[in-house]
């Protein structure tokens, strides 16, 4: 860099047309004020002062070693050069070392050794399958030491999620989270996950489509976090295993809706997590989310095409896929999360679950508790985004 | 249980079909070893290759009716139905899998249904007959069914065989049929589609996706047949061990490389592998290695009173164990930088994983 042919653009301030050469031609010397003097003498403009001085620093010049502040006319300057133009024989092994322990130490701190010790022997765990799964497939420990963390900084600096009502989910035992769903891409289900393993340290259980699973990598990465197929068997299975079971009974209606039709309910599915409930007895806690809608205005779908690929919709929102990858992300809206009072199921009788009618009166309760909460959620939020 | 108590001096005669192959052959030497029998006649078309110990071995066909004969004779009550094959293998083409498979339980069971002797049936299913799809619940319990139907191969077999074991049950009430839906039999004896994957240097996996498995070991499966004998209940029961493996985890635990490919190369490099007589890639076989599948073995543990001295982790070890491993080179790296640092403190404990361990 700093021996590169630098070629001014501009005048710098001094009369001219700025084509590059030092001297301005006659006519605009003719037009600036002052005395009619050649101007002074340079021989050539310097480049950029700071990249100048480290590269000096480290040739130990000595008209280098002064401080950036005071700026001396460039004139004097010499030439920055490097001592050896070609590539030499590797960084040597010293180096490495050092660079490599200073590393350790800004990463994991003074008691580098054991901690690095320590994360290689979780590396190992994983290279060599010495890990335990459960049933579903959720894998602990590489969902708290990558997924948690990944989303956390997304939850608490991006969306700056605000929860109410923690204190609804039971410390332990089954319980199931009902949820609205919405922002085009599940990211509220992600949120919902870190927020309450944060809160409460309880893991969510997500209960997620069948197209969640056949799908590449998504299939893989839901099992390991905890997911398993939205059916009454795995549902009821979890949720007499004592897990905290969540589950959006929108669905894709949910967030696949239009913009314009934010923050209304659509309909919750068959009914199906109540019937499971009721057969678990567990308490169902509403949980209203304010702020996914706006992370992706979809204003528009592409449904042939969608059908074509067999996905339910294809979005498209102000950013997406006018800006390619950079339309994926989401817009920083301020999220409020709460969860509702426990609604018992426990009070019903054994054969409630068989009771059609009382699994709608049941569902319809659950889905006016979120709207209204919703509503009243939307009246305190100052804006989209505080 | 109950019946231990009933009979004490050895009466029973067993009847074991498919004794030619590895498995049966040594079922049928397990079973002969259990006080209760006084007598094992292993039934197959072509003689067992290995040591059969006390058991006697008839050369019949069970596609035609002189097994009927075999059972009338012998005075058989006991007929456990081993000859149920995933691949066809040597027995040559998919019509003579499915010959044997279907025609063969059929005329098996017909010859059961004759003889008045007949007691007790116990047939050796598969876990594969509730298919792997993307739609299927986490863990199957017996009373579920597949999510789609199998159209073709070794599950639609085993699907009609079932059928025509309840029909069976439903002709002969006083005979006990007992159902044992066995997840995939692993042990370093064992040879099957699953264990030649496994066997292969460079492993195809599809990419994207992490199956959850369910393995027995072959010890189990014996004993799992002697105990069903001993204990007459009749019913159907998945068997398998303890806890749940993904595909990728086993992979690793192998220290085998693995090559991801998108589902349908797998299938292409499977049917180059089955050309090659190296693995056999059938169409469930690749669906099992996509989506995997778990079953729920709570009947077997509470009702049945049987308790595999494997698990799942166990089998998967005694069978890695006996293969070299053709990878680990990242493991090793990693061992000898950490043999360099000082030792760690314990890792922060994980609270333990929730949910219950039954697999």
């Amino acid at each position: 860099m700093g021996d590169a042919e630098i070629i001014p653009i501009g005048t710098r301030g001094r009369p001219g047309r700025g084509q590059g050469s030092g001297k301005p031609s006659a006519a605009s010397r003719s037009l600036a004020p002052g005395p009619r003097k050649a101007a002074p003498k340079k021989e050539r403009p310097a480049p950029q002062p700071e990249a100048d001085q480290t590269v000096a620093d480290d040739l130990g010049t000595p008209e280098a070693t002064e401080p950036a502040g005071t700026e001396r006319p460039a004139a004097r300057r010499a030439p920055a050069y490097a001592e050896e133009r070609a590539p030499t024989g590797g960084i040597p092994a010293g180096d490495w070392l050092v660079a490599f322990q200073h590393a350790a130490r800004e990463l994991f701190g003074e008691q580098w050794e054991p901690q690095l010790a320590r994360f290689l022997a979780f590396l190992r765990r994983r290279v060599t399958g010495d890990y335990v799964v459960d049933e579903y497939g959720f894998d602990q420990e590489v969902t708290e030491r990558f997924l948690m963390a990944a989303l956390r900084p997304i939850a608490q600096k991006w969306f700056r999620i605000e929860v109410r009502g923690i204190e609804n989910i039971p410390a332990e035992g089954g319980a199931l989270v009902v949820s609205n769903h919405s922002g085009t891409i599940p990211v509220d289900g992600l949120m919902t996950l870190v927020t309450i393993h944060d809160r409460t340290g309880r893991f969510l259980r997500p209960l997620g489509a069948d197209l969640v699973f056949k799908s590449p990598m998504v299939s893989t990465l839901a099992r390991k976090s905890g997911a398993t197929l939205a059916c009454n068997e795995d549902a009821e299975r979890m949720l007499r295993g004592g897990e905290l079971v969540g589950v959006w009974p929108e669905g894709f209606k949910g967030i696949g809706k239009p913009y314009a039709e934010r923050y209304k309910l659509q309909r919750f599915g068959r009914g199906g997590f109540v019937s499971a409930a009721l057969r678990t007895q567990v308490p169902i806690i509403p949980l209203s989310v304010v702020g996914a809608e706006e992370i992706y205005p979809l204003v528009a779908n592409l449904p042939s095409l969608a059908r074509v690929l067999g996905l339910p919709y294809i979005p498209v929102t102000p950013l997406f896929p006018w800006l390619g990858p950079l339309g994926l992300v989401p817009l920083p809206s301020k999220w409020l999360l709460e969860f509702g009072e426990p609604i018992r199921t426990d009070e019903f009788d054994v054969g409630a679950a068989e009771d059609p009618m009382l699994v709608f009166n049941v569902t319809d309760e659950v889905r006016e508790t979120i709207q209204s909460t919703l509503y009243s959620l939307l009246m305190q939020r100052q804006s989209v985004f505080r | 249980m109950v019946s231990t108590s009933r009979r004490s001096d050895p009466d029973r005669v067993v009847l074991v079909t498919g004794v030619s192959r590895d498995l049966g052959r040594r079922s049928a030497r397990a079973i002969a070893t259990d006080p209760m029998v006084a007598r094992v006649i292993g039934v197959d078309v072509v003689p067992p290759r290995g040591d059969v110990g006390d058991v006697s071995f008839v050369r019949a066909d069970i596609r035609n009716p002189v097994i009927a004969k075999v059972i009338a004779k012998e005075n058989v009550d006991t007929v456990v139905h081993m000859s149920v094959i995933s691949t066809p293998g040597s027995s040559g083409g998919r019509g003579t899998m499915k010959e044997l498979n279907v025609i063969g339980t059929m005329q098996l069971l017909a010859a059961c249904q004759k003889a008045p002797s007949v007691k007790h049936l116990i047939v050796k299913s598969t876990t594969t007959m509730y298919g792997a799809s993307n739609r299927d619940p986490a863990m199957f319990t017996e009373e579920m069914e597949p999510r789609r139907q199998p159209r073709s191969g070794y599950a639609k077999d085993v699907a009609e065989i079932e059928g025509y074991v309840r029909g069976l049950a439903r002709r002969r009430p006083d005979v006990r049929v007992t159902t044992l839906r066995c997840a995939n039999v692993i042990g370093p004896h064992v040879v099957s589609p699953l264990t030649s994957y496994f066997r292969l240097p460079l492993v195809p996996t599809v990419l994207g996706f992490d199956a959850r498995m369910q393995f027995l070991h072959e010890q189990d499966l014996m004993d799992v047949l002697v105990h069903a004998i001993r204990t007459d209940l009749p019913g159907t029961f998945n068997i398998a061990g303890d806890g749940i493996l993904m595909l990728s985890q086993a992979l690793r635990r192998l220290r085998r490389p693995t090559v991801p490919m998108p589902g349908f190369a797998v299938g292409s490099v499977g049917s180059v592998l089955r050309s090659a007589r190296l693995a056999d890639f059938s169409p469930e076989q690749l669906s099992f290695l996509t989506y995997g599948r778990g079953v729920d073995t709570t009947r077997m543990r509470d009702l049945l009173g049987f308790e595999p001295s494997f698990t799942t982790e166990e089998a998967f070890a005694d069978f890695a164990a006996g293969l070299t491993p053709t990878g680990g080179r990242v493991e090793r790296l990693l061992t000898a930088a950490i043999d360099q640092l000082p030792p760690a403190d314990q890792p922060p404990a994980l609270s333990s994983v929730g949910g219950g361990h039954r697999g």
